[in-house]
């Protein structure tokens, strides 16, 4: 059943059976770094999915969603208007309260041609124990149209979560995609982030992932820009800290397939106690007028940057958790 | 009372057998500015990065005296909560820590008026760069007004100023002069490092360091006239003498 749930307030004509689950999940969606009260305001496009329960989809002029339950989560279809543009970012809220299962989103992005769009996500599992949490994204940015993504999670304190956020976007002529994870707070759990972008003419793609293991945690990334138009420029920047026996790689790869096409990779990795990180950068030029270029720092923390910390009189301890807190800002 | 603040005594420090600091023997007065002369690669930085206790720089000979007590052994931190503090030649940057809370990171009580106070005596409009992070966004002249505010915001008891003239483009020398006499003002004594001898002036004394050595000790206006006589007219070779028999382990 494909239900479309069109400017339903979030809050008030919600179905009262939900409405506990509601309260619950706002609380979930705060902890991962959401403010509820935004949600509650009528310009602010909202989608709310609770396990496979779409709880709130509060459209606005130009902001389109359709949600369907399956049965481990939701099929949504999520479109932008072209030449919107909207002054408050989109919000979505996705997440699981109980201590174990599975939930699915399998979501489609479009935004139309000249729109300009903010999305705000928090993904929260607060009590995950045993929770698998999969999102298969495709993402269609329109020509001239700007998409600028950040997805915050929230894992809990017990480690028990496997995410896999999966995306595949399209970036059309001069389209912009700028999108930003950040797993920073409490445990991370088992993260296996691919994300696959292919940009087109004077297009960008800036990915940002930041993520902090600790523990027995495993995170990996992996992020691939194709540069296909001319003058198509990519970035990913990835900030890992690791620290215990987490264990963290990170693989990038940038193809840079057009006249004029830039990529760069920028990826740090701070590595503390046993744990363990790697970085894997790739690089694919196939024409003479294309240039792709990556660093990496993987390791200790600076010494210089130490230093400087402590001359004002910080532990070295101190330094290293201000520089790493700095890092997953 | 401690007659010197800071003393440093028969200070000695060589690697890979290069004799990077000589002997070197200096003494601060409590509340004075006293300006360390010395062409580039004299050493100068080697001695304040020796002073503050960084990695790598435990001399082999020597002590450091502040107040009196015997400091030689103390670790970087333990100085900097005596009061000791460097603002670095070429300062590090950080992502994601803002400029405020930078500056703020010193202060025995963080206060939102220092840290405005300590941005406006760099000419930094705080409203532009408070909440702005102290990375690779920022110029190397903003960055380093940056540390001069954090050094100013924390009223260190001595302040070593590693070339704080240098690459500060739009503020001038009188700007941090200025500076310099406000924290010597509020109480900092100040150890004021720099290879151009304009910025020597405002030093209660000076010395000269030449080779990883104290050439010359004396008022500011006698230091400066010996340094551009003997030292700007002959500029240093590019390597630091080799002393093979000073190394390390040919020490008694
Ligand atoms: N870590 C080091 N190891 C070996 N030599 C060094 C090191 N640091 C500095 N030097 C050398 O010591 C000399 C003094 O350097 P420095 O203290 O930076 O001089 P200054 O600050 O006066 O320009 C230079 O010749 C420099 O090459
Ligand atoms: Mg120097």
């Amino acid at each position: 059943m494909t239900h479309a749930i069109r400017f339903t307030p979030p809050s008030g004509e919600i179905a009262p059976a939900w409405a506990g689950e509601l309260k619950a999940m706002m609380d979930a969606y705060q902890q991962a770094g959401g403010d509820p009260k935004v949600l509650e305001l009528p310009q602010v496009a909202t989608l709310v999915i609770s396990a496979n329960q779409v709880l709130v989809a509060h459209e606005i002029p130009g902001v389109h969603f359709r949600a369907e339950s399956l049965p481990h989560g939701v099929r949504a279809r999520i479109w932008v208007e072209p030449h919107t543009r909207l002054a408050q970012p989109v919000h979505l809220c996705f997440g699981l309260l109980p201590a174990e299962g599975i939930q699915e989103i399998v979501a489609d992005y479009e935004i139309g041609d000249y729109a300009q769009v903010r999305f705000l996500a928090h993904c929260s599992f607060p009590n995950a124990v045993k929770v698998e949490h999969r999102m298969q994204a495709r993402i269609q940015v329109g020509r001239q149209a700007s998409l600028t993504y950040a997805e915050e999670h929230f894992h809990g304190p017990y480690g028990g979560t496997v995410v896999v956020p999966q995306a595949e976007v399209r970036v059309e002529d001069g389209g912009h995609f700028i999108t930003t994870f950040a797993l920073t707070r409490g445990r991370v759990g088992d993260l296996r982030l691919d994300y696959h972008v292919r940009v087109g003419a004077g297009g960008v793609a800036e990915l940002v992932t930041k993520a902090y293991g600790k523990s027995e945690d495993t995170i990996h990334v992996r992020e691939v820009v194709v540069l296909d138009g001319p003058g198509a420029r990519g970035l990913t920047r990835t900030r890992i800290a690791v620290q215990d026996r987490a264990q963290s790689r990170v693989d990038t790869v940038t193809e840079g397939n057009a006249p004029g096409a830039r990529g760069h990779m920028d990826c740090t990795e701070i590595v503390r106690g046993q744990a363990q990180a790697s970085n894997n950068p790739l690089v694919i030029v196939r024409h003479d007028q294309a240039q792709v270029t990556h660093e990496a720092a993987i390791g200790t923390v600076n010494r210089k940057e130490l230093e400087t910390l402590m001359a004002r009189g910080l532990s070295e301890d101190e330094a290293v958790d201000l520089i790493i807190r700095g890092l997953m800002r | 009372m401690q007659p010197y603040l800071l003393e440093i005594k028969d200070l000695y420090l060589a690697r890979e057998g290069h004799v990077l600091l000589n002997n070197v023997n200096l003494a601060l007065k409590p509340g004075e500015i006293h300006v360390l002369l010395g062409l580039n690669g004299s050493g100068k930085s080697t001695l304040a990065y020796t002073i503050m206790g960084c990695s790598g720089y435990t001399p082999d000979r020597g002590q450091i005296l502040f107040e009196g007590r015997d400091i030689t052994g103390l670790s970087l931190s333990e100085r900097a909560r005596l009061g000791i503090t460097l603002a670095w030649q070429e300062p590090a940057r950080f992502e994601g820590i803002p400029v405020g809370k930078y500056i703020s990171l010193g202060m025995k009580e963080s206060s939102r008026q220092r840290v405005l106070e300590a941005l406006e005596a760099v000419a930094l409009p705080p409203a532009q760069y408070a909440y702005r992070a102290v990375d690779k966004t920022l110029s190397g002249g903003e960055r380093k007004r940056i540390e001069l505010a954090a050094v100013y915001a924390m009223r260190p008891r001595l302040a070593i100023l590693d070339e704080p003239d240098s690459g500060i483009d739009t503020l001038s020398l009188t700007d941090i002069e200025r500076l310099i006499r406000r924290m010597a003002d509020e109480g900092s004594t100040v150890l004021l490092i720099t290879h151009r001898d304009e910025l020597a002036e405002i030093g209660d004394s000076a010395s000269l360091m030449c080779l990883g050595s104290i050439a010359y000790v004396g008022n500011a206006e006698e230091t400066r006239r010996f340094y551009r006589e003997h030292c700007q007219r002959h500029p240093m070779p590019p390597e630091p003498m080799t002393l093979g028999l000073e190394s390390k382990e040919n020490q008694p």
